[in-house]
């Protein structure tokens, strides 16, 4: 400021501090209302702590544990008087679900002899717990509440990429049968990438036509375009089940026509291909946008030098068109495909069961197996793959040219 | 151009071009008709495609204006539309005046930063601000799901307000002041007046946004909170009637108002540069 020492800097300095002033609120409300919940989902994905609380002692004992015999009577006291506390302090459930995920069905075996040992005042306690079930007889359940004793753990990760550790400590892949989690990856991108094709070659033809028209009809194209940007989603996907649907549309006039039999009705939706079609059509603007803006600075009076060089149309196209029209193809693409493998709606609600991206089972884990750790490391390894994609369209484009219209 | 009888090549073209335009709108277009079905159907019953006036009806618009379930998702996707886009709206016309000068440090960092909410997925970061806000002690409030929703928004008010801003000669204010005004007043006078239609069509962006967002009200809102999306969401999963299309033509009306205002503005827009 004006004032009779001058700290640092010149006019120069003030501006940046104006500028910077003027941007802080911003970037203090993201950090804060953006960048904060998905560090706390980062957090979840390698941090838990619910059975490091309930079972403190038990796990100190078995650090000890060779991890293949028997641990001794006293760990199994310990934990006898721990699970009773847990039972009563009402965090067994989840103690028990997170065990369960490392060996299916212990779920059951740590809730039943919680409730059991309430009768039991006394040792033996091995073999009280023994007699409530025998899975307290094999070393297996000790191994798996030593892994989920863990406060920090990257079990999340293993399990959202298929693989699992041993209790010799080595990282294996998942059984056969179990590998879900990348096969659901690779055809996330596989499907995303199907769309980014499909859009590609519906939205080049057109983005071009509507930088070659004369201004008033390329307005009126522009409005045909810009018609499902601004419409709702769900109104969008609600427009297909209407059109694909068995009963639907579409059907009928198949049957009406007598293309297809009444009884020989298609089915469009509710699986892979009811994912894919109305995701082209969703995102097809995103497509279009960015290359009708790149489209509209290349010279039409270029493809006409090239055709009196004695160039065929495909020739000028290829040599002249295409290379200038790529910047808009690139952030097409990118845009196009960095959406579709975080999609969830739209997949959701006319996926079927084949038709599920990787987001649908971030939900699943959300919502219905409450399994929020995998949920948040699924989300981890989702949220590095965008964030590339991401990092590769701000150094190839600059980030503020990310294709809007309107 | 070279020949005035067009050729076999451009009429393909045009042909395939037109497709993609059918592609694009029809399906937008059919419901319209189908929301004044008589019947609970979702196709044309032989009724309407004989344009017999019983087979169409006004009975889903009557079921969902006496719905006050429809009633009350409406006034919380206004309430929580308004509030976000407000939000959004302040901070980012202050933030993409600050983007835009040119002594402003770190910028591509920043920028990253400030539009990251566009690309991320809406589930990641819905499960994030679930997790977030319930540890806060603010889940399934309104307080929560606005500031979400102008979060969503706010990129498009920083790339819609900053492109306007790259149209706009600083000399401006350099004339304001050296006439004797301050900074605020060569703001509120000069600058503010003509980057409005960018500020507009960017409070516009973010208010479509946040009207027309599920995933977070999926994971963060009560029955109390639920919005018109998240009753269309029910809607379509659990009991899928043909006042859904009612709903849905009322929605596409208010996007070409939306479009029609936007588009409108850009002109304006592009007239003055």
């Amino acid at each position: 400021m004006a004032g009779p020492i001058k700290l640092s800097g010149g006019p120069g300095y003030r501006a940046k501090v104006r500028a910077l002033g003027l941007v802080a609120p911003l970037l203090i409300f993201i950090v804060v209302t953006f960048v904060a919940p998905l560090g706390t989902m980062l957090l979840r994905s390698v941090y838990d702590p619910v059975v490091a609380d309930a079972l403190p002692e038990t796990l100190e004992l078995l650090e000890d544990w060779d991890g293949i015999e028997l641990p001794p009577e006293a760990v199994y006291a310990v934990a006898a008087q721990e699970v009773k506390r847990a039972g009563a302090e009402r965090t067994l459930g989840q103690v028990a679900s997170r065990v369960n995920r490392v060996q299916g069905g212990l779920r059951s075996v740590i809730t039943r002899t919680g409730r059991e040992l309430r009768e039991i005042q006394q040792g033996p306690w091995r073999e009280s717990m023994m007699t409530i079930d025998s899975a307290w007889a094999d070393p297996a359940i000790w191994y798996a509440i030593r892994t989920t004793g863990e406060r920090f753990t990257a079990r999340h990760y293993w399990n959202a990429l298929d693989l699992q550790s041993l209790p010799d400590g080595s990282v294996v892949r998942q059984p056969e049968d179990r590998r879900i989690y990348l096969r659901l990856f690779w055809r996330t991108l596989m499907i995303s990438g199907l769309i980014t094709l499909l859009c590609l070659l519906l939205g080049y033809p057109i983005a071009h036509l509507i930088a070659c028209s004369k201004p008033s009809r390329a307005n009126l194209l522009l409005i045909l375009v810009l018609v499902p940007f601004w419409t709702s989603l769900l109104v969008r996907t609600t427009a297909w089940i209407v059109l694909l649907q068995t009963q639907g549309v579409l059907n009928e006039f198949l049957v009406t026509i007598g293309l297809i039999g009444d009884d020989g009705r298609l089915a469009m939706i509710y699986n892979m291909t009811g994912t894919i079609v109305a995701m082209t059509h969703v995102l097809l603007p995103f497509m279009v946008l960015p290359l009708y803006s790149v489209m509209n600075s290349i010279p039409s009076t270029q493809m006409d030098a090239a055709a009196s060089l004695g160039a065929t149309p495909l020739q000028a196209f290829l040599r002249v068109y295409w290379p200038q029209s790529l910047p808009g193809v690139g952030a097409g693409a990118l845009l196009v495909f960095i959406l579709a493998i975080g999609y969830y709606i739209t997949p959701a609600l006319v996926g079927g069961s084949d038709g599920q991206l990787i987001s649908n089972m971030i939900a699943y884990h959300m919502q219905t197996s409450l399994n929020w750790g995998l949920a948040a490391a699924l989300g981890g390894v989702l949220l590095l793959i965008v964030l590339l994609l991401y990092a590769v369209y701000e150094r190839l484009l600059g980030i503020e040219k990310i294709g809007l219209g309107g | 151009m070279s020949t005035m009888r067009p050729s076999l090549g451009r009429i393909a073209y045009l042909g395939f071009c037109t497709i993609v335009f059918v592609f694009l709108v029809a399906p937008i277009i059919v419901i319209v008709p189908l929301s004044f079905n008589a019947e609970p159907y979702f196709t044309f019953t032989e009724g309407m495609l004989r344009l017999d006036p019983d087979a169409w009806s006004l009975r889903w618009y009557r079921e969902i204006i006496q719905n006050e379930a429809w009633a009350k998702s409406l006034a919380n996707s206004m309430i929580i539309g308004v509030s976000a886009t407000v939000l959004a709206t302040v901070l980012g016309t202050v933030a993409a005046l600050g983007l835009a000068s040119s002594a402003m440090p770190a910028r591509r960092a920043i920028m990253g930063v400030i539009i990251s909410p566009m690309v991320t997925p809406v589930i990641i970061a819905a499960a994030g601000m679930f997790f977030f806000y319930s540890g806060l002690g603010l889940g399934q409030t309104y307080i929560s799901i606005i500031l979400a929703h102008a979060a969503l928004g706010v990129p498009f008010v920083v790339v819609t307000v900053t492109a306007t801003l790259a149209g706009y000669d600083p000399n401006f204010n350099n004339a304001a002041a050296s006439l004797g005004a301050g900074p605020w007043t060569v703001f509120r006078r000069v600058q503010f007046p003509l980057i409005s239609p960018g500020v507009i069509s960017g409070a516009l962006f973010a208010f479509a946004v946040s009207f027309d967002e599920v995933v977070v009200m999926l994971f963060m809102a009560g029955v109390e909170q639920r919005t018109i999306p998240r009753q269309m969401w029910s809607g379509i999963r659990e009991q899928i009637s043909p006042a859904i299309l009612a709903v849905a033509t009322f929605l596409v009306v208010f996007a070409v108002l939306l479009l029609l205002t936007v588009s409108w503005l850009k002109r304006r827009e592009e007239g003055r540069a």
